[in-house]
């Protein structure tokens, strides 16, 4: 009973409340950091594991017979970094898959985005987001057909002023209450196909000559 | 026993998270296009409603009320942020339907007012109550505002269901008509339809306590 009464007292006192406030940030800290260190394997993995299964959504079936999944290489687009996975068969690539970012209404949507050699969208899959259910999720294959409308499309078909939503003067749906993220996602793919041609003979040049 | 009944009937029904109380008005409105959304939210908010309650009504002894809303802050956000952590680490597959949710919950002013209104002052035994019986009360809200939305429209109800909770509720899923109104997708027809909800709570609650006060009359003559 001693015990509480002390605490009634000290409750009260400015030194006590600015410790009751430090040590509270200092455990969340210490909490999160811990969390952080032991849960960054496992999500890394998972995240690995989801853009692996989606680098076979993207690319046509029988187009490659190597594993586009370790064949890769780092590029940047701008200050955007891109892993390129290059499909081959019988060793001549065949296709890349760009795994990219796009900075959405909240937070950065992971994406992979197919293209064959003539510069032509094979397929985009959405990987990783944190947009708003219902409003931008509608990105994800599993909720709605939209992303289909890349594959086949490149650069210039629509020509590149109209690789923009609709409400942009482009030729691609938004969605009802949510055009930041379709937005943020054309863009990502568009800046795909133009880094594609900007340096796919140097990424097939750099693998062809092992 | 009665003062947990009075819990979870405050939960469920008198003061509501989001009809008595209208809180939590942000992530309500912004996921209630469907009736499967308003389940995700209110399920994943649930969880973290309940975990929030007991961490709070746990260290109650210590907290100097002139400081009390700072720490209550860092500790659902510091909360909120693990089981984001581990659920994207350990159950991804879960994590990939429910961790939109959680990222919203972090905005959900609902979880501050109970700890600050109710946890700070209760037993964790009540507070855990409190946090089960509010959670599934906000379930049952933004279930009923999803699901007026989405009939009225995308001529739907549970669209997609089995994502959220697996192939076997597939059967939850319903389709009336195509199209519908638009408005009602966008945020202001979440508004409406709320507006209409809380009109019908009160004409509901103002008719039984007039038949109420109708008995008591009667049964006192
Ligand atoms: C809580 C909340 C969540 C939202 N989430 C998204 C989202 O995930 N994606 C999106 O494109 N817009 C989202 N919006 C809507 C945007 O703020 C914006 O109004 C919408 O994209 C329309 O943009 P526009 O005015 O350029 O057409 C959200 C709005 C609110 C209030």
């Amino acid at each position: 009973m001693s015990e509480p009464m002390t605490l009634e007292r000290l409750r009260p006192t400015i030194p006590y409340q600015a410790a009751a406030l430090a040590v509270t940030v200092m455990l969340a800290s210490a909490a999160l950091s811990f969390a952080e260190r032991h849960t960054r394997g496992p999500i890394e993995q998972a995240i690995a594991e989801d853009t692996r299964r989606s680098l076979g959504e993207v690319l046509p079936q029988g187009s490659y017979d190597n594993d586009p999944g370790s064949d890769r290489l780092d590029a940047r687009d701008g200050n955007v970094p891109v892993v390129v996975h290059i499909a081959r068969k019988a060793g001549v690539p065949t296709a890349v898959v760009l795994e990219t970012a796009a900075k959405g209404y909240s937070g950065e949507i992971g994406l992979v985005v197919g293209i064959d050699r003539e510069g032509r969208v094979t397929g985009v899959r959405i990987t990783r987001h944190t947009e708003t259910p219902g409003l931008g999720d509608k990105v994800e294959v599993a909720k709605s057909e939209w992303v289909h409308d890349f594959a086949g499309r490149d650069l210039s078909n629509p020509a590149p002023a109209k690789w923009a939503v609709k409400k942009d003067g482009g030729v691609f749906d938004q969605f009802a209450g949510a055009t930041i993220t379709p937005r943020a996602v054309v863009g990502a793919v568009k800046r795909s196909l133009e880094l594609y041609r900007r340096e796919h003979e140097a990424w097939f040049a750099r693998r062809d000559a092992p | 026993m009665s003062r947990y009944r009075q819990i979870v009937k405050d939960g469920l029904w008198d003061n509501n998270m989001v009809s008595g109380q209208l809180l939590a008005m942000c992530p309500a409105m912004a996921v209630t296009a469907t009736a499967t959304n308003g389940l995700g939210m209110g399920l994943a908010s649930t969880v973290v409603l309940v975990a929030a309650n007991i961490l709070v009504s746990s260290i109650r002894h210590l907290v100097p009320s002139a400081v009390r809303i700072p720490i209550f802050i860092v500790l659902i956000a510091t909360l909120v942020t693990l089981v984001d952590m581990a659920l994207n680490a350990w159950l991804h597959d879960l994590y990939k339907v429910l961790g939109l949710f959680i990222a919203l919950i972090v905005v959900n002013c609902g979880i501050l007012g109970r700890s600050e209104s109710f946890a700070s002052k209760s037993t964790v035994a009540e507070s855990t109550v409190d946090g089960l019986a509010m959670g599934l009360g906000f379930t049952f809200a933004l279930i009923a505002i999803g699901g007026v939305r989405e009939l009225l429209g995308s001529g739907s109800l549970f669209a997609q269901a089995h994502l959220l909770l697996g192939p076997a509720f597939a059967f939850l899923e319903m389709k009336f008509f195509d199209g519908g109104a638009l408005l009602m997708i966008l945020p202001p027809g979440g508004f409406i339809v709320l507006g209409f909800l809380l009109a019908a709570k009160r004409v509901w609650e103002s008719r039984r306590s007039a038949r109420a006060s109708v008995t008591q009359a009667t049964s006192a003559a």
